[in-house]
This record gives C-alpha cells, structure tokens and sequence, in this order.
C-alpha cells in the first residue's frame, strides 16, 4: 500500500468531516447542541448540487450550499434560542428534516453529474515548493482548493476562540450564559449568529460530497458522517486544531477498509466503521473518569432564559 | 417591544387548544408547499388518511407502526422522565433484533411458542444491557449519557451491516449479501391479521402505566427527575434506581428489535429500526413524557409514515415527504409548547416610565 496515497486519500475523506465537525463545534461554543447535523450535510449536498447544475459555477454552488445550511440553522436557532425548544429533539427534526428534503429534491437530480467546470475548480493544485517537500508536502499540498479551505478555516476558528474578542465573549457564552448576559454581551445575537454561521459550514460538508468527492447525486449522500462529526466534537474536544487531525484520522479509517482488501489484508470494513464511535466513546470515558476540566460548554444543551438566572 | 415572561401553568384545555393550533399550522404551510407542486392540499390530506385508516389492512399496517414506536417511546420515557436522555433507542433495538435472530438462527427447531419466548427475553436482555452500559458510566463517572448512547447506536448498526455481509450471510442466497430468513417456528403469528406484537404492546403499555404513577421506583424515578438532591436527600439509591429505569428503558426497545425481526420482516438486516429509535424520542417528547399520551402520538405518527406510501403512488410526490412533513409538525409542535410556558406582553417603549420588569 503507498501510504502518501493513501494519506492523501485520508485528508480529502476526512474534509466533508472537518467542515461538518468545525460547524458544529462553533455552535457547541454557543451552547448548543446541534444533533442536526447529519440534516446540515444534506441540505448543503443537495443545494450545492442542485444550484452547481443550474449555474455551471462552483462559487454559486458552495455560495449556496452555505446558504441552505443557514436556513436549517436559522430554523433551529428560532426554534432553541427564542422559543426554548429542547435542542436534542430540535436538532433530531433537523436532520429528519433535511433527509426529507435532500430526498425529495433529489429524486430530480437522480442520474446528473456535475459539469465539468465544476469538477476542474476542485481538481488537485499543488502549491508550488510546498508541494515539494517529501512526504508530508507530498500529502498536504497536492490537494484541491476545498481541502485547503479546510485547513485555513480550523486555524481561523481557533485563532477566533483565542486571539478576539468576540471569540472570548463566545465562550463566557457557551460557558455561562448568564455571567455573559451580566457582563453586557449579548448572549442571544451571539447564539444566533454562531449557531447560523456554524451551520453553514457543516453545510459546505455536505457539498463537498455531492460536488467533489462523488461527484453525482446520490440517495442519502452522507451515509451518517454527520454523525461521525458530532463524535469528532468531541474526540477532538472542542479544538478546531485537534479537529483537523481527528477528521483525517477518521477520513482515513473510512477509507482503509477498502485498501486493506485490496492488499488481501481481510480486516471487515464494517468493523473498522465502528472504530470512530468507539475511540469516541473511550475519549467521553477517560475524559469524565480523569475528571480533568470538563472540555465541553458548561451551558451545551440548556436553554438560556434572562429571568431564570 | 416585546417582553417575554414565564406564566403560570396554564390550564389543561387551553393547552390542547395552542398544540392543536401548532399541527394545523404545520399543515396548512405544507399545504402552500403541495400547492407550490400543483395538488390539491385537501385531497394529499384525504389521501394520507384513508391511505393509512382507509380499510382493514391499511389499519393494521399502520398499527404494526405504532407497536415499535409506542414501545420504544415507553421505554425513552422511564429514562426522560429522570433527565437521562436515553437518545440510543436506535441501537437497543438493533441489539434486540441481533439477539433475537442469533437464537432464530440457531435454535430453530425448538417449539414456536418455547422460541419465541426465549427471542424475547434475550432480546430484552441485549436491549436493557446496552442501555444499562452508558448508565453505568453515567452513574459511576459521570459520563455525558446523550453523547455515550447516540455512539452507542452507530456501533449497533455497524455490527448489524457486519453480520450481513460476513458471518451470518445466508450462503442460500446466490451471493446476495442478507441474512436467512426465519423458519416457521421463529415468526410471530398474527392474531386479527396484526402481528401479536400489539398484545404485547398493549401488557407493556399497562405495566408501564403502573410502574409510572403507582409503584415505589416509578415515583423514585419521578422524584429524581425532579431534582437528584431531594432524592439523595430522601434516601433514595439514586444510583440504583438510575441502573434499573435504564435497564428497563433499553429492554423496552430490545423487545421492539425482537418484535420486527420475527413479526414484521422475518430476517434481519440494517433496515430493521430504520430511524424509528428517532422517532421514538421524538414522540416521547412530544407526549410531555406522559404514558397515556405515547399510543396517541404514535399512531398520529404511524399514519404519516403509512399514508405516506399512499401519496407515493397517487400523486408521485417521492416518499420523502413523509420526512418533510414530519420535521415540518415537528417543528410547530416543539415551537408551540414555547407559547405554553412564555408569555408575550407586546408593550409600548414608555419613556419616562419605571419599568419593572
């Protein structure tokens, strides 16, 4: 097996999964608990490609893609952060929802691929002297524009939680909504806003799927990633950085399966489906049986309403 | 300007009234939507029902929907009813449906009613132990439950895909990837051209009502939901009572795997809780966690997925949008239950007012 190729195959596996888990990471910074991520993906999938058909443009396509996944977060943040709902049975809805509709638009998509235009914008770049550079050049730097995104936005998202302002306001947020309301931030705009932006990017996710990775319409194109993404929040913690390796590595268990047989190393790809779920589960555990400082928001899952505080 | 102020409990009727008027909204938004697609509303409506209501056999499809999903909502419920968010009901039936084939498989020439007894016990067994596992971890180490169980449920799936594809192919089946079907003795007869899940559905239904609102764990139970230190306080075995509910829980939607693989489809395979574990939660909640209310929501749910394949075929509207729909209610139903608790005073910006607010 050529491992650069294959670990070059693992980053671009894993960057539908490090969009979904960025997103939602941000809107787990706010406090909430999206568990429509899954619904997320597929909208954007089903978005990106339909409006990537129409327009014969990748910029339109993705542009669209981040809108669909905005909708489904403007839904949700209605739904929790004004009206209080339950987030884990709003967020339940969501995903039921965008299965629904990715299912029902897609019925129409059925058969199309995307034009080759699209395709080109996606294709590998390699950057110049990086791309040099042995092995690890050879891996990370002959990819295609969206896997570089990927990496810019993580270290974006975590330079926002550390170096600003309203990166630090975001956290008093997700950490203590009231201390936050106290101290003049305005903790619904900020919900409201993360929740929107970070929905978007999960979003793009999906798009990645139906606009490079397959690139064709497919029923039920996420095939459950969205959830491998919520595992990877966290694996990885909470940390946009430790995001992009968590993703790659499970991007690359995704893949290893099927190499694997093809070296005659029998190891079932299904069992080896499962090991993002249990690593996740052996982090919850060792994280909560440590007692360390719990990574994730105080506040993730509950509702804020001012006079209750 | 708009303020927002909790309000005291509302009564009962008032509160039917705002969630009817929540699905009626949600059905009159769908029906700009079918419209939009040149039908008539009214009539996808009409369809829908008789699609799912409409004769004698319709009826029983649409009750070999309620069976699972009211029972596995029975079993959310005892852990909800703690604050335990049991959302891995997904995979406690697909770890039932495992067991229970593993004895169909393998036990199949044991006498039908000795079988089937012994497929339910052990499916209920698989179900309750892997709800059990994330409350361990809950209960010892304080291990976040919600996370703990959806992995839970993905892991369930994988196995399932496992044994279809390896070790419990059916070598019968030219090469197609699926897993024997059941022989004679290992599926459940139907009794009123129901399968008899319904029998069981309706015991599990009365000694869940019972174990709720008459015996000594159901009011434990209600107590910790309430707040865990009265119930410290008290001198409850918190942790125990936590253990036993989640066992129960999860045994409730093994049962459920049980009773799909022997009465509904005869083998197993990764379609077998199909997201039902889902709407479950979905239809526990929407039941405000009240017993009696979980038969009523699910069959209101049973019918939308039914008539649902009826809308398929007369208006050749795709299937999926039972999903919409679904989510479309959902949405409505979760957002009216806002203007229950809250109230809204719509007041003037008073200049020169104090305002106490």
């Amino acid at each position: 097996m050529d491992s650069v190729s294959f670990l070059r195959a693992a980053l671009q596996a894993g960057t539908p999964l490090l969009f979904a888990t960025l997103g939602e990471i941000l809107t787990e910074k706010a406090g909430n608990l999206n568990l429509g991520v899954e619904g997320l993906m597929l909208l954007g999938a089903v978005g990106g490609f339909a409006a990537g058909l129409a327009t014969q443009s990748a910029l339109v396509a993705i542009i669209v893609a981040a809108l669909c996944g905005a909708v489904g977060g403007l839904l949700y943040a209605v739904l929790t952060v004004t009206l209080q709902a339950n987030q884990v049975v709003t967020g339940l809805a969501l995903t039921i929802f965008g299965t629904g509709v990715s299912g029902y638009a897609g019925r129409f998509l059925m058969g199309d691929i995307i034009p080759s235009s699209i395709r080109n914008t996606f294709r590998t770049i390699p950057i110049p002297l990086l791309s040099e550079i042995p092995f690890f050049g050879e891996i990370v730097f002959q990819q295609n524009i969206f896997v570089y995104c990927g990496i810019a936005l993580a270290i974006l998202m975590g330079l926002y939680f550390s170096k600003t302002k309203q990166g630090l306001n975001l956290r008093t947020v997700g950490e203590n909504p009231s201390a936050a309301d106290a101290s003049g931030i305005p903790v619904t705009t900020y919900k409201y806003i993360h929740i929107i932006i970070g929905s978007a990017i999960s979003a793009l996710g999906g798009a990645y799927l139906s606009l490079v990775s397959v690139p064709a319409w497919q029923e039920n194109i996420t095939a459950g990633r969205g959830w491998i993404a919520v595992a990877l929040v966290i694996f990885s913690m909470w940390s946009p950085y430790r995001a992009i390796f968590g993703a790659y590595l499970f991007g690359g268990l995704d893949i290893i399966g099927f190499r694997l047989q093809q070296t005659g190393f029998a190891l079932s790809q299904h069992l080896i489906g499962m090991f993002p779920y249990l690593i996740t589960i052996l982090v919850l555990v060792i994280s909560s049986i440590m007692k360390r400082r719990q990574y994730a928001p105080t506040s993730l899952g509950e509702p804020y309403f001012r006079e209750d505080r | 300007m708009i303020r927002i102020s909790k309000r005291a409990e509302m009564p009962q009727r008032k509160k039917w009234i705002v969630r009817l008027l929540g699905i009626v909204l949600a059905l009159v938004v769908m029906s700009f939507f079918f419209l939009f697609l040149g039908h008539n509303p009214l009539e996808v409506y009409q369809t829908l029902i008789t699609g799912s209501l409409g004769n004698y056999n319709r009826f029983a499809r649409t009750i070999e929907f309620v069976i699972p999903l009211s029972l596995s909502a029975l079993g959310i419920m005892i852990a909800f009813k703690m604050k335990f968010w049991n959302i891995g009901a997904e995979g406690q039936i697909v770890v039932g449906a495992i067991a229970a084939t593993y004895i169909a498989l393998n036990f199949s020439e044991l006498h039908t009613v000795l079988l089937l007894s012994t497929m339910f016990i052990v499916a209920a067994l698989a179900g309750g132990i892997y709800a059990f596992i994330p409350a361990f971890f809950k209960v010892k180490f304080n291990t976040n439950e919600t996370l703990f169980t959806l992995m839970l449920n993905y892991i369930a799936l994988r196995l399932v895909v496992y044994l279809q594809y390896g070790p419990w192919r059916d070598p019968g089946a030219r090469g197609f990837p699926k897993i024997a079907n059941f022989s004679q003795n290992a599926r459940l007869p139907d009794i009123f051209g129901i399968h008899a899940g319904w029998i069981i559905l309706i015991i599990v239904f009365a000694l869940v009502y019972l174990l709720m609102n008459k015996s000594k764990l159901g009011y434990e139970i209600a107590v910790i939901g309430e707040s865990q230190k009265t119930a410290n306080y008290a001198g409850m075995n918190v942790s125990k009572v936590i253990l036993i509910a989640l066992f129960l829980s999860g045994a409730l939607s093994g049962i459920v795997g049980m009773l799909q693989v022997s009465g509904v489809n005869y083998t197993l395979s990764r379609q077998v809780s199909g997201g039902m574990g889902f709407t479950a939660i979905i239809i526990a909640w929407l039941s405000q966690i009240k017993v009696v209310l979980v038969p009523i929501v699910a069959f209101f749910f049973a019918m939308l997925v039914q008539g649902a394949t009826f809308i398929r075929t007369a208006f050749q509207i795709p299937q999926s949008i039972a999903e919409v729909l679904q989510a479309t209610v959902l949405f409505f139903a979760l957002g009216s239950e806002f203007f229950i608790n809250y109230k809204l005073h719509f007041e003037k910006k008073a200049k020169g007012r104090v305002q106490n607010g």
